[in-house]
């Protein structure tokens, strides 16, 4: 990676991240590794949203009073910060719960075109067509589209994954024929910390005619992530993993795609016209947003996108890479140490899940965090591959910005620690 | 150190060296359990003899605390009076759901008294109640396939 501006300066950032000032366990400092579960908010986050609910808070897109015009406000600007975050245009960008409903709202919308018009031909599914998955997602990008493949009769298929955690792309034209009518993959995988080619499977998705839907929960918090210039269908990710509040999570559609796929919620906000007997439906991104929405969620995570930005995604990725380097080497000079994933850094993201043989992955993090350094630890949400990299389960790392080289090395004198602690250094 | 009160030698004993494990036959039922967030699993067979638990046997793969826990279990269970089985379970299940605020009754659950360091870790609870989980349902199982 190349980067020509200043390291960021990491000192200043944790001091806007007023939890990790705490101690745990009996006066530890709080290392906190688990940012790829869900990540801690600045406190410019925290006071945009208690800033929203003391001066602006009112139900959006209803109501003429002045409060509301102002929460409106609020919440359309945030829109149109997201949006201009990940390179598209304001009204591709619709709010959701979380990325999984964002998922689940393609995959329902999908089957829903059974029963729409012709405007929805193109989503719609059958016996005979293929949806196409990999093995390294989480189960978020994978249950949905299973269960869809169950209620339209189509075949689910999935790319395998190498034993450096790798996608294995040698069938990918057999896999990606014809048949194909969605691809639905992974960017960075939250357990591998592989960063999968995307232009080339969206290309060779094209080529047949497939959708594309991507899972970027673990990329656009960590890097610049522009999807117009990968040239995805649809994509997903959560406010809580990139500084932003927990239940709001973005669904990205291409314009075109959003303004023919037939709703997945309905009731209030999202109507156009409604008669007793039948409705029509408001344009995008209005028709995915049913009910009253989360609005200081969204005023939050607009202000998470400014943080970011101001940072610069280019140092945050450019720091992470440093941490994951380290920790990648440290690991690998530990005997009995196994990181389930790629060895190197390139094409790879800040995750760092490992093994400690003879130490289950509990045990390992619960001495961890008796230590204060808190990990995740079991599938995460990735049991098939899990399975994949003969893994019962897994301790995993995860980094941002805000962490350090020093909590990098405290991460492996407790693996140290746990390997002496039970037995099997 | 809050681990070692966890980690009793007792709980250590157990994992590294397991007391009754293996699948056998012959078995009236056998149960199946899975803990969702980590993928730990259990299977387990109960043998009765009338109304005694005349064997279980267990094999299945997981955290150290899941894996003592069912084998402690067989030290309690096996050669019992299943109505005396089932009163060390909800003892056993008591202590494990008092966030460490119920005293155990060692003349009870022996061995099981070491887990009153895990009761203080609800994220654990699962894992020292996952054999125990599976003892309940394939006695339910067997009781039922002779009724």
């Amino acid at each position: 990676m190349t980067t020509t501006a200043a390291p960021l300066d990491v000192a200043t950032v944790r001091a806007d991240f007023p939890i990790l000032g705490r101690t745990v366990r009996e006066g530890k400092r709080l290392v906190y590794l688990d940012s790829g579960a869900t990540s801690q908010r600045p406190r410019q986050v925290l006071d945009a949203e208690r800033a929203f609910l003391e001066i602006a808070n009112a139900a959006v897109h209803r109501g003429a009073h002045q409060l509301a015009e102002e929460a409106t406000d609020a919440y359309e600007g945030a829109r149109a910060k997201i949006a201009a975050f990940v390179g598209v245009d304001f009204g591709e960008i619709v709010f959701t719960k979380n990325a999984t409903e964002g998922v689940n709202l393609v995959a329902y919308a999908m089957g829903n075109a059974a029963t729409s018009g012709p405007e929805a031909d193109r989503f719609r599914l059958g016996p005979g067509d293929e949806i196409v998955v990999t093995e390294m997602e989480h189960h978020a990008n994978l249950v949905p589209w299973q269960q869809l493949a169950e209620r339209t009769g189509a075949t689910l298929r999935w790319f395998g994954v190498t034993d450096e955690g790798r996608l294995d792309l040698s069938d990918v034209d057999e896999l990606i024929n014809p048949r194909t009518k969605v691809v639905a993959f992974t960017h960075q995988s939250n357990v591998l910390g592989t960063v999968n080619p995307v232009k080339s499977i969206v290309d060779k998705a094209q080529a047949v005619g497939a959708l594309t839907v991507l899972d970027a929960c673990q990329s656009v918090p960590h890097s610049k992530v522009d999807f117009h210039a990968l040239g995805v269908d649809f994509a997903v990710f959560s406010g809580h993993k990139m500084l932003g509040p927990s239940g709001i999570g973005v669904l990205y559609g291409k314009r075109a795609l959003l303004e023919a796929l037939p709703p997945f919620l309905t009731g209030g906000s999202m109507i156009e016209m409604v008669q007793m007997a039948r409705s029509t439906f408001a344009p995008p991104p209005q028709r995915f947003e049913a009910g009253s929405p989360m609005t200081s969620q969204a005023v939050a995570l607009g202000a998470a996108v400014d943080y970011l930005s101001a940072i610069g995604m280019d140092r945050i990725a450019a720091h992470e890479h440093v941490l994951t380097e380290a920790a990648l080497k440290g690991l690998a000079e530990i005997p009995g140490v196994r990181v389930v994933g790629p060895l190197d850094t390139e094409d790879r993201g800040g995750a760092v899940s490992f093994v400690v043989e003879g130490v289950h992955a509990h045990d390992a993090g619960q001495v961890l965090d008796s230590l204060g350094i808190e990990v995740r630890v079991g599938h995460h949400c990735a049991w098939p591959l899990h399975r994949r990299m003969d893994a019962a389960a897994t301790v995993r790392a995860s980094f941002y910005l805000y962490n350090t080289l020093d909590e990098v090395q405290a991460l492996l004198d407790g693996v140290r620690e746990t390997q002496k602690f039970f037995g099997v250094a | 150190m809050q681990l070692q009160q966890m980690y009793q030698e007792i709980i250590l004993d157990h994992y590294k060296n397991p007391h009754g494990r293996g699948l056998r036959d012959p078995f009236d039922a056998e149960s199946h359990q899975i803990n969702p967030t980590c993928g730990d699993e259990v299977t387990l067979r109960v043998k009765l003899d009338g109304e005694t638990v005349a064997d279980v046997s267990y094999d299945g793969q997981g955290c150290s605390i899941s894996q003592a826990s069912t084998s402690v279990l067989t030290d309690l269970v096996v050669g019992k009076p299943i109505g005396e089985a089932f009163k060390k379970m909800d003892a056993f299940v008591e202590l494990m759901q008092g966030r460490g605020q119920v005293e155990p009754d060692e003349d009870v659950l022996e061995d099981g008294i070491a887990f009153a360091g895990v009761a203080k870790y609800p994220a654990r609870v699962k894992c020292a109640l996952l054999g125990w989980m599976a003892f309940k349902d394939a006695v339910s199982r067997s009781e039922g396939a002779k009724a």
